[in-house]
């Protein structure tokens, strides 16, 4: 690749512009990928209402090639976790995620799928799904209107294309992410440190 | 519809000795219900639903209370005589009672029959610890099924004569009953972006410990997440 002739992207319009096209195999690969990412269906409470209404035909998520949505976690790029991840729940959902092929993206839908949403204090469930699984997109709301979860796809796609790695491939635990066991008091572990540690926050001695 | 006062008139004459107390709700719906000693609970219940006058055949709601242990303190005025001779003082005393706690078992019943209702029925236990069965009233009404896995598992009220009492909400190797007022959760506070009150206290448990020459500064920082 070293010795390719450089050519700016300014360049490359100018040839565009005179019908011809210049690329590579994998920003052709990229582009590809990035129009046909697969989502699992798989909906977990009311943030997947507006999934499935972006997949419908007023809002049409099939503009932007992810219609297809696969009822198998072989056949799917993307699990949007769409909704409160209950404690219960949790291990299903890692467990779906382990078995998608790489590569795959993770998009947290909701504020419940972030931090626990209005539920963070409840007994009952998790405080965000990135604890477990490595996430690519955050899309804030509860829920978010569909033509969030749109934009939020669009941006999934525009880190496909720039060919920048998923954040599963950019964690600790590419491939497979450690499914909790149900405990006595709550989940073992209840997070995966290798994946997830509390952000630092500098607070006034006050 | 009968008062709840009629109601427990007719089961005292039916049940006579029951344990059958009016309970009074003071606010302003004023949906007073019936407390039912639990040996008779299921009798009465099953009269409740086959008697042709009330024909409470549905049984819409099951819940459960926790009355924690609670402590009173009941002043008590006293006359005490000036030996003077001049007028009695008026002397306070504080008496501290310990009032002992227990579950508490709700059903709201309705008739569809006779289109009326709700009559509100109460089970207690005897305290919150070693003494928490009461019988089932699933064999009665069958909508109280999941309802009472719900109260099972959230109170850890013991049905007696449950078809299949087990959890229903959390898992069956949970040890907790998530609704008692004594229960504490996970300590998994470490990251309260905008922590108060309660949550607060446990989040501070976590934070680093402060630096000692640090200036005190404004109000605290939290940082967007990473």
């Amino acid at each position: 690749m070293s010795d390719a002739p450089v050519i700016t992207d300014s360049e490359r319009d100018e040839l565009r512009r005179h019908g011809i096209m210049l690329t590579s195999l994998g920003e052709l690969a990229a582009w590809g990928r990035s129009k046909s990412v697969w989502p699992l269906q798989f909906g977990l409470a009311c943030c997947a209402i507006e999934m499935i209404s972006a997949s419908m035909a007023r809002f049409d998520i099939a503009r932007f090639g992810s219609e297809v949505f696969r009822p198998s976690p072989r056949q799917a790029d993307l699990l949007i976790v769409s909704g409160t991840v209950t404690k219960k729940m949790a291990p299903q959902v890692i467990r779906l995620w382990n078995q998608m092929p790489d590569p795959k993206y993770c998009i947290a839908m909701g504020a419940c799928a972030i931090s626990g949403g209005p539920f963070k204090q409840g007994y009952n469930v998790l405080k965000g799904i990135d604890r477990f699984i490595p996430v690519d997109i955050y899309i804030p709301g509860c829920p978010p209107r569909p033509e969030a979860l749109l934009h939020g796809l669009i941006q999934l796609q525009e880190k496909i294309k720039s060919g920048a790695p998923t954040a599963g491939a950019q964690s600790a635990r590419p491939g497979e992410c450690v499914i909790p066991e149900f405990g006595a008091h709550d989940l073992e572990p209840s997070k995966d440190p290798a994946i997830w540690q509390p952000p630092v926050i500098t607070r006034g001695t006050s | 519809m009968q008062t709840p006062e009629q109601i427990r008139d007719r089961l005292l004459a039916r049940f006579p000795g029951a344990g059958v107390t009016f309970v009074a709700n003071p606010g302003a719906s004023a949906q007073h219900s019936l407390l039912l000693a639990a040996s008779e609970a299921r009798a009465i219940a099953e009269f409740l639903r086959d008697d042709p006058e009330l024909a409470l055949d549905t049984c819409s709601n099951v819940t459960g209370v926790d009355w924690p242990e609670k402590e009173i303190v009941e002043t008590i005025k006293k006359n005490v005589p000036d030996p003077a001779g001049g007028p009695d003082k008026v002397v306070e005393e504080k008496m501290k009672k310990t009032q002992p706690g227990c579950l508490e078992v709700i059903y709201h019943l309705y008739s569809m029959s006779r289109k009326q209702g709700p009559v509100v029925i109460r089970l207690r236990t005897g305290n919150r610890t070693d003494n928490v069965t009461l019988p089932s009233l699933t064999p009665v009404w069958r909508a109280c099924d999941f309802q009472e896995r719900e109260v099972y598992d959230l109170f850890g009220i013991v049905f007696a004569g449950h078809p299949d009492l087990r959890r229903i909400l959390m898992w069956d190797g949970f040890k907790d009953h998530p609704m008692r007022k004594d229960y504490v959760d996970p300590d998994d506070f470490e990251w309260e972006p905008t922590p108060h009150d309660d949550v607060l206290e446990r989040a501070k448990e976590h934070y680093p410990a402060a630096p000692v020459t640090a200036a005190p500064t404004a109000s605290p920082t939290p940082e967007g997440k990473a």
